[in-house]
């Protein structure tokens, strides 16, 4: 009996897109049952947004006053506990909310963890990518103990949610918590526009847009194409945007529908965060960057001539 | 106050990976090793602490083959006071290793653990968090801010949403994020100087860990190849290559 366990990403009351991944990741393992875990203060919406998704079997619900905040230290026993319920298989996300406790969970449990699952070829064989993804490795977990992975949401689509309606259940974990961990405040920019892990387009810039100042005009060109915003390492560096603008191997992961690339040279560990866009458009005035290796459109000049042009044109 | 800093050395971030045509791992003979970048910001933040005041002693590990003796005396040159080399040839996953770093926390009883979130060789990023879970410990991951006052920390963390903050009691394991700070250079007298600061050697199979409930990689694979694609002149001619593939 294959049974999955998978950890709820949840913030504002609001279920993220990468649980309805994770889910789509479960389901090429072809379980018996996937069930969705929510801890939380008050988990009914976020519990009611994963019982629709298609595939879900049933949504534990963990309330507690401690789960206000997704502290690893505090949720890590109480995943664990539930585990041990007879799941073969612990997934989250390989978001930073996924790698913070996922690691804590394996370890609880006494076993390894399998990070960025980007493909199950049975239930305990998995590829990852190693090297900021120039290499993909095979590996196989042993079959006698509990699986615990992080799924590399860029590599599965979010699992849809039409008719299903898994029932939720409440669940009781007696397990003592730590204080030992407290959470002080979560300093977030306030943005309307889309989510950049889960967004259709993204427009990312780089050292080559040159100041705070002119990433403007990125932000601009993202709301005419109702885009997320990305940034390379160089300019969240320089500190022309906030880190959580980052894509690359120790930023966010995506796999937008379009993704461009503007004043970006395409360091190894950025392609390694955009190589499963659909398509990838470059806008540099180096010809010879590495970005036009790997991108399907690309467009020699400067951006700053360039970028309201495309404006124009749209 | 004590600090210990995991020290990995791993393949220089500025290697081209290659996968062996026989797809049984990846090219690493003779390729140029350097310390894991992660670490070195771990390494850099203990002695930022030990400027200030807080810790007096910088102990850094490795945990690697023999020839790993002289990646720990860049740590030493570094600054920290004493390096600790658990010698084995094996390759070591995060398990292993969070479970040989709780054994030198045992020996050696630090306050605080700084490691770097992840290794850039096999990309995990779980040590920190599987140490911090077997030592009953708090972690902070992912830090890009640290501050110590009394006997807890509070440090900002770089998550998906933006800047957490969270204060955790010590002892306490800490990852490094890479906005924390930027690493010193080596200065050519601190290499001299480094060559006589104690250098422990333990043997990996003394520590009595067990091992062997842990993943096997079974085949390597370059990544799927992503082809050139055209050049446009302009953009119009962009746009109307969007819309030719229905992206606008």
């Amino acid at each position: 009996m294959t049974k999955i366990l998978i950890i709820a990403e949840h913030l504002n009351g609001k279920l993220n897109s990468s649980t309805a991944r994770c889910v789509t990741c479960a389901r090429e393992i072809k379980p018996d049952a996937i069930d969705v875990l929510v801890l939380s203060d008050a988990p009914d919406a976020v519990a009611a947004e994963a019982a629709k998704i298609n595939g879900v079997s049933k949504v534990l619900t963990v309330t507690n006053a401690a789960n206000s905040h997704a502290l690893a230290a505090v949720y890590a026993p109480q995943i664990a506990a539930v585990a041990r319920n007879g799941y073969t298989h612990v997934l989250a996300p390989s978001t930073t909310f996924g790698k913070d406790v996922a690691p804590c969970v394996a370890a609880l449990l006494g076993v390894a963890q399998v990070s960025d699952i980007m493909k199950a070829s049975d239930a305990h064989t998995f590829q990852r990518p190693i090297y900021a993804g120039n290499a993909i490795v095979t590996v196989q977990a042993p079959a006698d103990q509990v699986l615990v992975g992080t799924v590399r949401t860029a590599s599965y689509p979010a699992a849809g949610n039409g008719t299903n309606a898994a029932p939720i259940e409440v669940t009781n974990v007696g397990v003592e918590l730590p204080t030992h961990t407290r959470f002080v405040e979560l300093a977030q920019a306030k943005s309307d526009r889309p989510d950049l892990q889960s967004a259709r387009r993204v427009v990312s810039g780089g050292r080559g847009v040159g100041s705070k100042e002119n990433f403007a005009i990125i932000f601009q060109l993202a709301d005419k194409l109702g885009a997320a915003v990305g940034a390379s390492r160089a300019a969240v560096d320089a500190g022309y945007v906030p880190s959580d603008l980052q894509v690359g191997q120790t930023g966010k992961i995506i796999a937008p529908e379009l993704y461009m690339a503007i004043g970006i040279s395409g360091a190894i560990q950025h392609l390694t965060g955009i190589k499963d866009a659909g398509t990838i458009v470059a806008i540099n005035k180096d010809g010879e960057a590495p970005i036009f290796e790997i991108a399907d459109i690309g467009l020699v000049g400067d951006l700053f001539k360039l970028i309201p042009e495309l404006e124009q044109a749209l | 106050m004590k600090i210990l800093v995991g020290y990995k050395r791993v393949v220089d971030f500025n290697v081209r990976i290659q996968v062996k045509p026989d797809g049984s791992g990846v090219v690493t003979d003779g390729v140029k090793l350097s310390a894991n970048p992660f670490d070195d910001i771990a390494l850099e933040e203990a002695l930022r602490l030990r400027e200030k005041g807080i810790t007096t002693e910088v102990v850094v590990a490795t945990i690697g083959p023999a020839d790993c003796q002289a990646h720990l005396r860049n740590g030493l040159a570094m600054g920290a006071n004493r390096a600790i080399h658990v010698v084995t040839s094996d390759a070591i996953q995060p398990l292993t290793a969070a479970r040989t770093l709780l054994k030198l926390i045992e020996k050696e009883q630090p306050q605080i653990v700084i490691l770097g979130k992840q290794a850039i060789d096999d990309d995990c990023n779980q040590t920190g968090q599987m140490l911090a879970a077997l030592w009953n410990r708090p972690q902070a991951t992912f830090a890009s801010r640290v501050e110590v006052t009394g006997n807890a920390a509070r440090v900002t963390r770089e998550v998906d949403a933006g800047l957490e903050t969270i204060e955790v009691d010590l002892p306490a394991v800490i990852t490094t994020d890479l906005r924390l700070n930027e690493p010193r250079f080596i200065k050519l007298p601190d290499i001299m100087k480094a060559k006589s600061k104690p250098l422990e050697t333990i043997e990996f199979a003394s520590l009595g860990i067990a091992s062997g409930d842990h993943l096997k990689a079974t085949s390597y694979a370059p990544p799927p190849k992503r082809s050139r694609g055209v050049m446009v002149k302009d953009a119009a001619e962009l746009v109307a290559a969007l819309k030719t593939k229905g992206l606008l």
